[in-house]
């Protein structure tokens, strides 16, 4: 069993976006370094036909004592990170509570189908206003500064343990990230994951 | 993947219940393991296959679910246990191997069935429940509640399926196979060396010393029955089936599976932990009578909970009416009050609104204006519809199919199928499918179509079908069109792989489910062998491929082939293949809202790759989506969309 604290049993983690953008990958990432840390972690994500361009979410619960089921309670997000504004709207309208803390890259994906996508300050405002706890992190703009959209999530990862809300730290991380990317790859994966913790100390 | 094989028992991984189940067939010490890839379970055969020569396991991919399970029956009649996974339409395709197997039940070595089923039906295009076929196959059905669970049932089920001497079924669902949890391994089983034997084993009229015929059916039906009472005095002794709760419950819960977590989580967050029991049956087929008897009799009122069919529900309440009249002052709550739904997927939410209204107690899930303003404020947010990907052939394909109706202009269309391009009858496929039903059925229905023409009937048909859907079923149809002189033409959306379901290889592609070389079946050469005329197209030289279609479809009569060959645009990103081109807006070109096209590229064609740049009202390239296919170039009708050479 874990040493580490943990807030609230079971502890809701959220990861919300668009099928492609890497949140399969992300919640592993996040379940393996949980489990490291000695705790009971469910992670379940949206699999099958939503992963092209479909709305996606992942669901974490971590916990000292027991496994619970796969899917968050309606209301009872305890972090909820956003890939994309308007899936992390989306995600706090359904599992969204007064102290849920929200990390959202503020990149907006367009549905297809020239399906209108609602202003994006009035969607950043409605998220503030659901979560006095925002924090923007501007990862696929820092992910095509770095040559490669396809970094976007590993700076989220960054931030989100930058942020200091869930019982994993950078230590717990790295040994996932080697096991995961070879060579060359996983030095830029690391120089994304320390953007990301760099971002999330700004924000 | 490295600990599926890791020998470590006790060790704690974090599994995917597909990845669990793979792990306990591994753990019993199978020796085959046969599959055909359907969410959600294609994950426990390419998991097995990742490790199968260091394990010693023949791994493959059959071409359809009855194949596989026949490969299986054929391991086991030779005394090696074998395994099957499929998804809940793969036991309607496997069924009829199995009711005639039945008759006379698996050799020495025992033979499980993984099916996983597919509540909400969010890899699937239907909810069917697999456990009804269990049932009237006269099958042992086992429902794990976990990844853990799934692994030791597993195993479980071999002893099952040797003491019984009949294929044992393990039914999962999505939210089970698809969940990553803790498992703590187990001992992985000793290498020793079993030599395969098929025993000559047969009289006509002893259904005990025939093994795997069977002689007149009453003779040898009888004994299946006797089986399945074995297997129901074994499962009453079973550990699987755990009951928690007062000793007489005010409400006693009889569920199962995935749903065994929403009811201990409801009871939880409700508190109602001394008011409600939780008999959980982890053995649902043939029912363990004398223990649910026993915990019916402690309770005045009982509520099922269980994933799509009333199945547990049904059978209970038969039971209780042959326990009449001591079972008389029950009442039964579940899908046939109303109170949990006989469709979609259970949930924690779900059980405690049942659970409020049957206890007569209150339930706030958070902060009530709070949960106003989330309600209010997700009115904005925008329905986000499933895509083809950026540089999919299949956009290509349809908008070629779509071109070529049109000018035919009889009211030409698609008979779809199963795989990506299942989304044809949605807007990535530009509404060009009409029909889609099984796998394969799309050639089987344009079969009945391509056959009316004394009807008055003259739309041309055009069936269409996926690279690895073409070996599972598509093959009789193709035949049937050619022998039965059907009109229809069969597209072949060659992708090279399994797309949908993670890219597991198929005949057609020179690999073995190990990754190692196999021998190609061309689909090309099948295809002119049976008679048909044959046609290859890169859909993505849109102007030839459209001609090609059109005097395909002009060409009424007979059985006609065009094969639309590129590979799946994930495919190609996973061998590090890209595309030739960058793709850029000439600005000036492109006339925005003013342009009569009526924003062509992004609200028709609607690759995620292009969108609208909103300061000046004109299409854009997404840089972080567009792969540099070069579609959207040949549709623009001002040119304004420009493909650079890339490489």
């Amino acid at each position: 069993m874990s040493r580490r604290r943990l807030r609230k049993e079971p502890f809701n983690l959220i990861i919300s976006g668009v099928g492609g953008q890497g949140n399969v990958l992300l919640s592993a990432f996040v379940g393996a370094a949980l489990l490291n840390e000695g705790f009971m972690v469910s992670v379940a994500d949206t699999f099958g036909v939503s992963q092209r361009g479909g709305s996606v979410t992942s669901h974490i619960k971590i916990s000292k004592k027991t496994l619970y089921s796969s899917v968050t309670l309606d209301g009872k997000a305890d972090v909820i990170l956003g890939m994309e504004p308007v899936e992390t709207l989306r995600a706090l309208g359904e599992f969204g509570n007064p102290h849920v803390v929200v990390i959202v890259n503020p990149r907006p994906i367009y549905p297809s189908g020239g399906a209108t996508y609602p202003d994006l300050d009035k969607v950043k405002r409605a998220i503030t206003k659901l979560s006095s706890k925002t924090k923007f992190v501007n990862a696929t703009e820092e992910a095509l500064k770095m040559g490669n959209p396809i970094y976007t999530n590993i700076i989220l990862l960054g931030s989100l343990v930058g942020a200091n809300v869930l019982p994993i730290t950078k230590e717990t991380m790295m040994p996932i990230l080697k096991e995961r990317f070879p060579g060359k790859l996983l030095e830029e994966n690391i120089k994304a994951f320390g953007k990301g913790m760099e971002l999330i100390a700004k924000a | 993947m490295a600990s599926i094989a890791m020998n470590k028992p006790g060790a704690t991984v974090l599994l995917m219940g597909n990845e669990a189940v793979a792990r306990g067939a591994i753990e019993a010490g199978i020796g085959v393991a046969a599959a055909y890839p359907g969410s959600p379970s294609s994950e426990v055969l390419t998991t097995i296959a990742g490790v199968a020569k260091q394990m010693k396991i023949h791994a493959e991919w059959s071409v359809n679910e009855k194949v596989a399970m026949e490969v299986a029956g054929g391991a086991s009649f030779a005394g090696i246990r074998s395994f099957c996974a499929m998804k809940q339409n793969g036991a309607n395709v496997a069924a009829d191997f199995l009711v005639n197997a039945n008759m006379t039940g698996v050799g020495d070595a025992g033979m499980v069935v993984f099916i996983s089923d597919d509540p909400g039906g969010m890899t699937s295009n239907n909810e069917e429940d697999s456990r009804t076929i269990t049932k009237w196959l006269d099958n042992p059905l086992l429902e794990p509640s976990s990844a853990q669970e799934a692994k030791e049932m597993i195993k479980w089920a071999y002893e099952v399926s040797e003491a019984v001497n009949l294929v044992t079924f393990v039914r999962g669902v999505t939210r089970i196979s698809y969940t990553k949890s803790n498992v703590m391994l187990g001992e992985l089983p000793e290498k020793k060396e079993k030599k395969a034997f098929f025993p000559d084993l047969w009289d006509m009229y002893n259904p005990k010393k025939s093994k795997f015929t069977s002689g007149p059916f009453p003779i040898f039906h009888k004994p299946l029955h006797e089986k399945l009472e074995k297997a129901r005095e074994i499962f009453e002794r079973s550990t699987f089936n755990q009951y928690m709760g007062p000793e007489h419950p005010e409400l006693l819960i009889i569920t199962c599976g995935a749903c065994t977590s929403y009811c201990t989580e409801a009871v939880d967050e409700l508190k109602a932990g001394e008011r409600v029991g939780i008999l959980k049956l982890g053995t649902t087929w043939p029912l363990p009578e004398k223990l649910v008897a026993k915990h019916l009799s402690t309770t005045k009122t009982v509520l099922f909970v269980e994933e799509i069919d009333p199945f547990v529900e049904r059978n209970v309440m038969e039971l209780a009416a042959s326990l009449l009249p001591a079972t008389c002052d029950l009442t039964f709550y579940g899908k046939r009050s109303g109170h949990l739904a006989p469709y979609n997927e259970q949930s924690t939410n779900l059980v405690i609104d049942a659970l409020v209204d049957i206890l007569g107690t209150t339930y706030q899930a958070r902060d009530l204006t709070y949960d106003e303003e989330a309600k209010k404020a997700i009115q904005i947010v925008p329905d986000r519809p499933i895509n083809m990907c950026a540089g999919c052939p299949h956009r290509a394909t349809f908008w070629a199919v779509k071109k070529a109706l049109q000018l035919d202009g009889r009211k030409g269309f698609v008979c779809g199928d199963i795989g990506c391009y299942a989304m044809g009858f949605t807007a990535p496929g530009f509404f060009q499918s009409r029909t889609m039903h099984a796998m394969g059925s799309g050639a089987g229905v344009a079969n009945g179509l391509g056959n009316l023409r004394q009807f008055g009937f003259d739309q041309p048909v055009i069936a269409m079908t996926g690279d690895s859907t073409f070996y599972h079923a598509v093959l009789p149809a193709l035949v049937n069109g050619v022998y039965n002189n059907s009109s229809f033409i069969l597209l072949i959306l060659d992708n090279s792989a399994t797309a949908m379901t993670g890219f597991q290889p198929h005949p057609g592609t020179g690999l073995l489910a190990t990754g190692d070389p196999a021998k190609v079946v061309d689909m090309e050469a099948v295809c002119r062998a049976m008679g048909a005329d044959v046609r290859v197209c890169d859909p993505f030289d849109l102007e030839d491929t459209t001609k090609a279609l059109l005097s395909m479809i002009k060409k009424d009569g007979g059985t006609r082939v065009i094969i639309m060959r590129h590979m799946c645009q994930l495919v190609k990103a996973r061998r590090k293949i890209t595309n030739k081109y960058r793709m850029h807006v000439d600005k000036e070109r492109c006339l925005g809202d003013t342009c009569g096209c009526d924003n062509l590229c992004t609200r028709i064609l609607g690759c995620p790759g292009l969108m609208v740049d909103r300061e000046i009202s004109k299409a854009a390239i997404d840089e972080a989506l567009c792969v540099g296919c070069g579609l959207c170039a040949d549709i623009c009708p001002s040119s304004a969309i420009i493909r650079e050479e890339a490489i």
